[in-house]
């Protein structure tokens, strides 16, 4: 069975969650509890990188369409970085480059922040 | 229509903790085909939102529910069928979703039936008696 994984970090204030692995309907609630967590927390500015994330369905990328509205009215973002071109094409073919921050390279996501 | 080359076929319950293998089986047969690891992939992703709806949607999270998967192809088709006995699904009343909307009001799935669509060259809808089929068909 194919796996996912959630690390969280902490760079320059900001929360870095790396996420790798098969994100779908089976393991998207994986990521909504850490996204929640964060939330609840009051840490509302967010990166995820998506350096070691094999695979994404719609269940995935919903769970980011359920939380950007609350952290950016609460002052924050939820940035996306470092996606392979397959994961890429996936939020690309729903329309989310035009709606979500999708950086290259997480740096570039920090100066977003800092800015 | 030509006759079909060899068909495979996978048995599966109706539960999210089936989808890696789901995706596997099917990326499996395509590969053998000589498709690319482009199209490997969006035949993996149509099926697992095919089979994501059906958990979700047709049997409403219920566990234990059969769902019957097959692969086949002839020389210039693939095609995938996968069968449920569910609650039935109407296309003509799907509208394409506004993901900006819907971000807006906080709602998140109907974006599987878009994706497939998108993903593959023709899908087709059929009932008999208790059992909806997809059939998702896509050119070699």
């Amino acid at each position: 069975m194919k796996n996912f994984g959630i690390s969280i970090r902490e760079v320059e204030n900001i929360r870095v969650l790396d996420i790798s692995g098969e994100l779908d309907a089976h393991t998207a609630s994986q990521l909504e509890n850490s996204l929640k967590a964060l939330i609840d927390q009051n840490e509302i500015c967010i990166i995820v990188n998506c350096k070691g994330l094999d695979y994404i369905a719609s269940a995935g990328l919903g769970v980011f369409m359920a939380y950007i509205e609350d952290v950016r009215g609460m002052g924050g973002d939820i940035k996306l970085t470092n996606m392979n071109e397959r994961v890429y094409n996936v939020f690309d073919l729903l329309g989310f480059p035009t709606l979500y921050d999708i950086h290259d390279d997480e740096s570039e996501a920090l100066t977003g922040f800092n800015k | 229509m030509a006759a079909s080359n060899n068909i495979y076929s996978l048995s599966v319950e109706a539960s999210t903790s089936q989808l890696a293998k789901v995706r596997d089986f099917v990326a499996e047969h395509a590969e053998r085909l000589g498709l690319s690891e482009k199209e490997i992939g969006n035949i993996r992703l149509a099926v697992d939102e095919a089979y994501t709806n059906i958990i979700k949607h047709a049997y409403k999270n219920i566990p234990a529910k059969p769902v019957e998967i097959e692969l086949g192809s002839d020389n210039s088709h693939l095609w995938i069928s996968i069968k449920d006995e569910g609650e039935s699904f109407d296309p003509g009343a799907y509208n394409e979703p506004d993901i900006k909307q819907r971000i807006k009001n906080k709602q998140r799935g109907g974006m599987g039936v878009y994706l497939i669509r998108k993903l593959m060259d023709n899908v087709q809808y059929n009932r008999s008696g208790h059992m909806n089929e997809i059939r998702m068909i896509k050119h070699l």
